[in-house]
């Protein structure tokens, strides 16, 4: 018994429906409890006021915005030395959700900085990193689309994913190093992580917690839609040459 | 309802955000996988006459 | 290799497109961008340097889809990797190709340019120090995006989407040395950054556009 098992579709598909109504269960159970929780339980802070209730989502959508990439690479890297179909298709499945993450990250991010800095956006590097990585999901996603063949779109895309990763961590540092050219030092950052009491952190946690299952969850789904969508190519194309 | 004070806006604008691009990408999620698993069952019954 | 060089910038010369069409796009943007921001001298001397980048950077990736497309087209494409040459020599001497043809002129041109846009004295050698040094990242970059799209009709938008954000560090950097130039600041670091990037990219950058272009070629 081994993990490569699963990269055998139909296994995948019998696997996941098993395990599927769970993880929803288990996400939308975790989600309501810690958006509630930090939306109606949790106290203002004393500097930032009833702002501070938008970490609960803020963070954790950060966090899978980057998580997402990560799995899309493991799953390109996979799929470049193993050549298990079902990764190529988890890291096409992945996509789209963690551009919505990296979304809901800039605009909760956006509704934040409203009211803390007095504007909606700043360059700031770690909100320039986020659209430029915006952007990566943009371009990862219309190359799928736009290539045909089922192949050479997952041979092409992954290679792509290898070589955006790169891209995307010297972008990380570019905007460091250009945001200090302009602002002589960090003017915007938060003390977020670093001084944050139990009241904020456990709330944190369930919502982090509610993120990563949805999307497993999410990934799970459309991977399966994935795998259904190319089986019924498959077989639309062997009717047509008969 | 909590008290949000000046701020309600942006709490409430960042959550009303979140819920809904969620909310939007499960949706399309679940619909396309429908809309797949029953074009994927009519064509493997199909075949399965034919072949 | 060498035949095949000058094959490519023979045709580029002959069919004349990318050589004169990238410079006159170029001196279309520096053109504009006073219309766009009003003729004060003084903030066009502040943000010529990174207009000439922007425009620079700009009128690479215009002709970008010329590197493969015509090749793959009449099918010389297929001739070639069939040739001894390894296909990662392919992509090198195309992105050399397409350097000469349109990043030297551009590098040529920007000084010339500059003066429209009152471009301050100091500055003129870094804008020129650091175009020398980050269109060769331009061009190789935008071989691997040609080499990602070359099979499809309508690749030239997809291009345009999956490149620019693989310029970001060479525009970041290049700019940087360009303006610090212009301030007078010293330009140490950002200018090694920029050819760390640049020489990687020429290094490593080339055996993925060969993969892609192996694949495209199946």
């Amino acid at each position: 018994m081994s993990l490569w098992e699963y990269a055998n579709p139909v296994k995948f598909i019998r696997t996941t429906d098993k395990v599927l109504p769970w993880i929803w269960t288990f996400a939308v159970v975790a989600l309501v409890v810690g958006l509630v929780w930090g939306f109606f339980f949790t106290p203002d802070d004393f500097r930032q006021g009833s702002t501070v209730k938008i970490i609960y989502i803020h963070v954790p959508s950060a966090l899978m915005a980057i998580n997402a990439w990560l799995m899309m690479l493991v799953a390109s890297l996979v799929w470049i030395v193993r050549r298990h179909h079902v990764s190529a298709l988890a890291a096409r499945a992945a996509a789209p959700v963690g551009a919505v993450m990296t979304l809901i990250a800039l605009a909760t991010g956006a509704f934040w900085g409203q009211p803390m800095w007095g504007t909606w956006w700043a360059w700031d590097p770690r909100l320039t990193s986020f659209l430029i990585l915006f952007l990566f999901y943009l371009g990862y996603m219309a190359l799928w689309e736009a290539i045909e063949d089922d192949d050479t779109a997952a041979d092409l895309t992954s290679i792509l994913c290898l070589v955006g990763s790169v891209f995307a961590i010297l972008s990380r540092y570019a905007v460091n190093f250009w945001n200090q050219g302009l602002h002589q030092g960090a003017t915007l950052s938060l003390d977020k992580e670093e001084n944050i009491s139990d009241v904020f952190w456990f709330p944190l946690l369930v919502c982090i917690a509610g993120f990563v299952l949805l999307f497993i969850a999410l990934v799970f789904l459309r991977t399966q839609t994935e795998i259904r969508a190319r089986r019924t190519r498959a077989l639309l194309a062997r009717e047509g040459q008969v | 309802m909590p008290e949000l004070g000046k701020y309600a806006v942006a709490v409430l604008g960042s959550y009303g955000v979140t819920v809904a691009l969620l909310a939007l990408i499960v949706l399309v999620s679940l619909k396309r996988a429908r809309k797949v698993r029953a074009s994927l069952d009519e064509v493997e019954r199909w075949s399965g006459k034919n072949g | 290799m060498r035949a095949l060089l000058l094959r490519d910038l023979r045709l580029a010369i002959r069919a004349g497109g990318g050589f004169g069409l990238g410079l006159a796009f170029f001196l279309i943007v520096t053109v504009l961008v006073p219309f766009g921001v009003g003729p004060e001298t003084a903030l066009l001397s502040r943000i010529a340097p990174g207009i000439l980048w922007i425009g620079a950077l700009l009128a690479c990736l215009l002709s970008l889809d010329r590197i493969l497309a015509l090749d793959w087209e009449d099918g010389s494409l297929d001739l070639l990797a069939t040739a001894p040459l390894p296909m990662e020599g392919i992509v090198t001497v195309k992105a050399i190709a397409h350097w000469i043809t349109t990043g030297l002129p551009l590098v040529l041109a920007a000084p010339v340019l500059g003066v429209l846009l009152s471009l301050p004295v100091p500055a003129y050698q870094w804008v020129v120090i650091s175009l020398v040094l980050g269109t060769p990242a331009l061009s190789v970059i935008g071989t691997f995006g040609a080499a990602l799209t070359v099979g499809l009709k309508r690749g030239g938008l997809l291009m345009s989407l999956l490149v620019l954000p693989l310029y970001v560090p060479t525009l970041i950097f290049g700019a940087e040395v360009a303006r610090r130039g212009a301030e007078g600041l010293t330009v140490q670091t950002p200018l090694l950054l920029l050819a760390g990037i640049s020489l990687g990219v020429i290094a490593l950058l080339p055996f993925a556009s060969a993969a892609v272009l192996r694949i495209n070629l199946r």
